[in-house]
């Protein structure tokens, strides 16, 4: 039976529902938050908001490829691949090392030709470094997407019950975030994957307890200025149980910081994920992931001649999508201020 | 003054308990005694040993009364010893202090001073496109990740160029050649982030209605942002600065272990790679204790630079 | 006749918005002579206060943009000086009184150190900084000066914060006092302490006043001269017994109908009708 389970669970139509549910359930939250009035101003205002609307661009094409490389299709020599690897196939295969747009293997004696040009080199196992660069696109998104799996809804409800039963509620959900907030946030990461062990569901769920109190103290904030407006008071007076009132009405005032927090928060998490990997509490050996390119790379620079171009492309490509993530939440930041009216 | 900092430590006592709880659940609860044996003693030291190991430890006692023990020794600092290599904890974490603050403070004041200079700057010439240019670089800098910064420093300035020695550590006078990468690269993390908040905080008092009447008085723009403007934000900025100070004294993870310097964060990686357990936990516990130490000394400053806050 | 205080000449001002241009202020024109009292009345949004700090060019640009016009202090246009000499003129000849003296002190320095300020900025030639400070504390009817000068803004009530607020807009001697709603945050009581505080002053010190206010009912016994502003143009404006007694224009018969007169029966004030009046 468990073993059944199990083999459902890999299967790959199974993952590949969870990945589109993943992108469907983001994209109706946004158009469910697209109805509130609020929500429309800000987004008139990020029309008009050129570097927003660059980096979400960009953070778009990063979804983009990491959505390409997470839907598999059965094919290739491991049974499944993923559809990146079918625009791919074209890509020759080398020996080992060879620099960007080289045409023979680096430090070849025999001069050995190359099977194909490589924009960006070939790694150990002669791999193109541009594919493989795509490719941990996915690590980055999956421990994204699960992190924020578990941190966002938690962050929000507990704010929010926090901003608006106030209280015992708010005293015990203090009393959480505080401990959490007290702890170096690497030092409990490490302290809880060192306990769980590698794997990028352990991650993700490590980030994710200690991640949700930043956006709780948003939310709790938040909700409390509003549960002061008469609005709140009129739905209480007009009878409005106290689920209608959080849900109906608290919630999608508070959804903006949600949803600036999910942006910043994303690239929080990537660059946690690469310096997790680093450390060596990560990603598990063997998951193409850019920490882990990165940390090869440190070996690699010091060869003779030096091979800079995997580690470049890992930290070049980590570098634009938390650049980008961290211009657009600024600029969602700025669009939702409710000082600029 | 006095009753209310001995006021201040009692609050922090449950939530020092708290974290002791996720520390001791992690340790204790989530592995169990042999596990935890066979990590240290190996896998092949079954039998005698392993019952001894786990006796001498009380670890086969009940959890309650394990827990009682564990908050005894972590609050009297009897944090034992490493799994690894054996020594005394407190021994090693006191060791490690001071080639940590040999990166971090520098760095940390390095990084103070220029954000604090960027953020007045930007507001000063604030919307421009310099400032956006200036948030844009600030931006820039928090995206990169730190040990991105180390390699290509250690491979271009210290390998190809020679201008600094790649790594190591000594107490000796021309020891700021070894300091002088990592404590640049540490400022360089913090400064982008920094400036940012700084900027924000400036912002937002640069719209109150006292910088209107000094300006009415015909102070000058310099002079309102350095004096008036900023001894207000010092009241935000102190909160951000002192909740800095547990990450000084643990140091930089990433930073000291590629540079070899011998600090805390060395230390850690370290206990990270090798799995020594009690190294984590308790430099949690420390890190925890020294957050709560800073949120007291946060609220003795306030009162130092708020006339409106009283401590009482 | 000798060149005026002050004149305004066709003056308008604009604010660039996310939403469009809004025109606050569309070509005014008046003029003040020394030791006069002119009161800027208007309703608010009417450009009253952008009028008052646009004098010495206290309005933040951008969003505001001086549009056209010449503001002639002493026959030099105040628009077309550079910051120094802009600096020189604010507190020094032209001060300022805001309306909400809790925020307009800054929280964080003592009365002392704030007046101060002003002192060492224009009067660098006064060797006894602190009698100076006590001399206009007790001028403006602060009780026991010297204690109180050592006070932070929080420690005083609302009047006597406005109180401070006041000498330290007389402390340089300006030739013109611009006291912006100066009494709208307080309480009513307060309020006619002030504004007979400012009375007081008047008639001690050679200054001229511009006060801000909406309210018509407070000017009377002060102001020589009164401007009535709507929707950024002065819409009338005369010597204040003449305007009170037989208002011209139909804005400025109806805020005269928004005082509460003693004795008078109504059954509910006044309101005024925009549209209308807009499209006279």
């Amino acid at each position: 039976m468990k073993e059944t389970l199990e083999r459902l669970w890999e299967h790959w139509i199974t993952q590949d529902l969870l990945v589109i549910a993943g992108f469907a359930l983001v994209f109706w939250l946004l158009r469910r938050g697209a109805r509130n009035e609020r929500w429309q101003r800000a987004f008139q205002r990020m029309k008009r908001d050129r570097s927003g609307l660059i980096s979400l661009a960009v953070v778009l094409l990063y979804l983009g490829i990491g959505g390409l490389e997470m839907l598999r299709i059965p094919g290739g020599p491991y049974g499944t691949r993923s559809i990146l690897d079918v625009f791919t196939a074209g890509v020759a295969q080398e020996k080992t090392y060879s620099a960007p747009l080289a045409d023979e293997l680096l430090n070849s004696p025999r001069h050995e030709k190359l099977n194909g040009r490589h924009l960006l080199g070939t790694d150990v196992l002669g791999k193109d470094v541009l594919v493989q660069t795509l490719k941990a696109c996915r690590t980055a998104l999956i421990i994204g997407a699960l992190t924020s799996a578990i941190y966002v809804p938690l962050g929000a409800l507990l704010g929010i019950l926090a901003g608006y039963f106030r209280r015992r509620v708010d005293d015990v959900v203090q009393y959480l975030y505080s401990t959490l907030a007290s702890i170096p946030e690497v030092l409990l990461l490490v302290a809880i994957l060192m306990v769980l062990g590698k794997g990028l569901g352990t991650m993700a769920l490590a980030l994710g307890v200690t991640g949700w109190v930043t956006l709780c103290r948003l939310v709790r904030g938040e909700t409390m200025r509003q549960s002061e407006r008469p609005y709140v008071a009129a739905a209480r007076a007009l009878g409005q149980s106290h689920r209608n009132i959080v849900l109906r009405h608290l919630l999608p005032n508070v959804m903006h910081l949600v949803l600036i927090s999910f942006v910043l928060g994303f690239s929080g998490i990537v660059l946690a994920e690469a310096v997790l990997s680093y450390l060596g509490v990560g990603a598990p050996v063997g998951t193409s992931s850019w920490g882990a390119m990165i940390d090869s790379g440190r070996s690699e620079l010091a060869r003779d001649p030096a091979v800079w171009w995997n580690i470049s492309a890992a930290a070049t490509a980590l570098f634009i999508l938390v650049l980008s993530l961290n211009i657009l939440g600024d600029s969602l930041r700025r669009a939702f201020d409710p000082k600029r009216t | 003054m006095f009753n209310y900092i001995i006021r201040r430590l009692l609050y922090s006592i449950p939530i020092l308990l708290g974290v002791i709880l996720i520390t001791f659940t992690l340790d204790s609860v989530m592995m169990t005694p042999n596990e935890k044996a066979s990590r240290v003693l190996g896998p092949k030291a079954v039998g005698k040993t392993r019952t001894e190991w786990i006796h001498n430890r009380g670890l086969d006692r009940p959890m309650p009364v394990q827990f009682v023990n564990y908050v005894k020794n972590l609050v009297t600092f009897n944090f034992g010893t490493t799994w690894v290599t054996g020594r005394d904890l407190s021994e090693t974490f006191l060791q490690g202090v001071g080639p940590s603050l040999c990166i971090t403070l520098p760095g940390f004041f390095a990084a103070l001073l220029g954000s604090l200079g960027l953020a007045l700057f930007q507001v000063f010439v604030r919307n421009s496109p310099v400032d956006r240019v200036l948030t844009l670089f600030s931006v820039a800098l928090m995206s990169v990740p730190t040990m991105v910064y180390v390699i290509f420093a250690q491979a271009f300035l210290a390998l190809n160029l020679r201008y600094f020695p790649a790594y190591g550590f000594a107490y000796e006078p021309g020891m700021l050649r070894f300091l002088l990468l990592p404590i640049v690269i540490f400022m360089l993390i913090n400064i982008g982030y920094d400036a940012r908040l700084y900027r924000a905080i400036f912002l937002e008092e640069i719209g109150q209605d006292y910088v209107r009447t000094a300006h009415a008085k015909g102070v000058s723009t310099a002079r309102v942002l350095a004096v008036h403007v900023f001894k207000n934000g010092l009241i935000a900025l102190i909160t951000l600065v002192v909740a800095q100070l547990p990450k000084l004294i643990l140091g930089s993870l990433l930073i000291e272990s590629l540079f070899g310097i011998p600090g805390i964060g060395s230390m850690l990686v370290q206990a990270i790679q090798t799995g020594d357990q009690p190294v984590v936990m308790v430099s949690v516990f420390l890190g925890s204790a020294l957050y709560l130490l800073s949120l007291i000394v946060t609220d003795i400053l306030y009162a130092w630079a708020d006339p409106r806050i009283r401590l009482s | 006749m000798s060149t005026p205080l002050l004149e305004i000449r066709n003056l308008s001002i604009a604010f660039h918005t996310e939403t469009g241009v809004v025109e606050a202020v569309r070509g005014i024109d008046f003029t003040l002579a020394k030791g006069e009292t002119l009161a800027i009345v208007g309703e608010s949004g009417s450009g009253k206060s952008v009028t008052g700090l646009a004098l010495t060019r206290l309005l933040p640009e951008p969003p505001a943009r001086y549009v056209s016009g010449e503001i002639l202090l002493e026959g030099r246009d105040v628009l077309k000086m550079k910051p120094d000499e802009l600096r020189r003129i604010r507190g020094n000849r032209i001060a300022y009184v805001f309306q909400e003296p809790s925020t307009s002190l800054n929280p964080v320095f003592t009365i002392r150190w704030q007046i101060a300020e002003a002192i060492e900025l224009h009067r660098p030639e006064v060797c006894d900084v602190d009698a100076e400070i006590v001399k206009y504390l007790e001028l403006v009817g602060i009780v026991n000066p010297r204690q109180r000068m050592n006070d932070y803004p929080h420690q005083l009530s609302g009047g006597m914060q406005q109180r401070a607020m006041i000498a330290m807009a007389l402390v340089c001697h300006p030739d013109l006092l611009v006291a912006d709603e100066p009494t709208t945050a307080l309480d009513v009581t307060i309020q006619a302490q002030i504004i007979d505080q400012l009375k007081v002053l008047k008639s001690q010190i050679d200054m001229a006043i511009i006060l801000i206010t909406h309210n018509f009912g407070i000017i009377s016994g002060i102001a020589d001269r009164v401007a009535v502003m709507f929707r950024g143009k002065i819409v009338e404006q005369g010597p204040t017994a003449e305007v009170l007694r037989n208002p011209q224009h139909p804005y400025t018969r109806a805020l005269i109908d928004c005082i509460p007169k003693l004795g008078q029966r109504r059954k509910r004030l006044t309101t005024i009708d925009h549209a209308a009046l807009e499209a006279l």
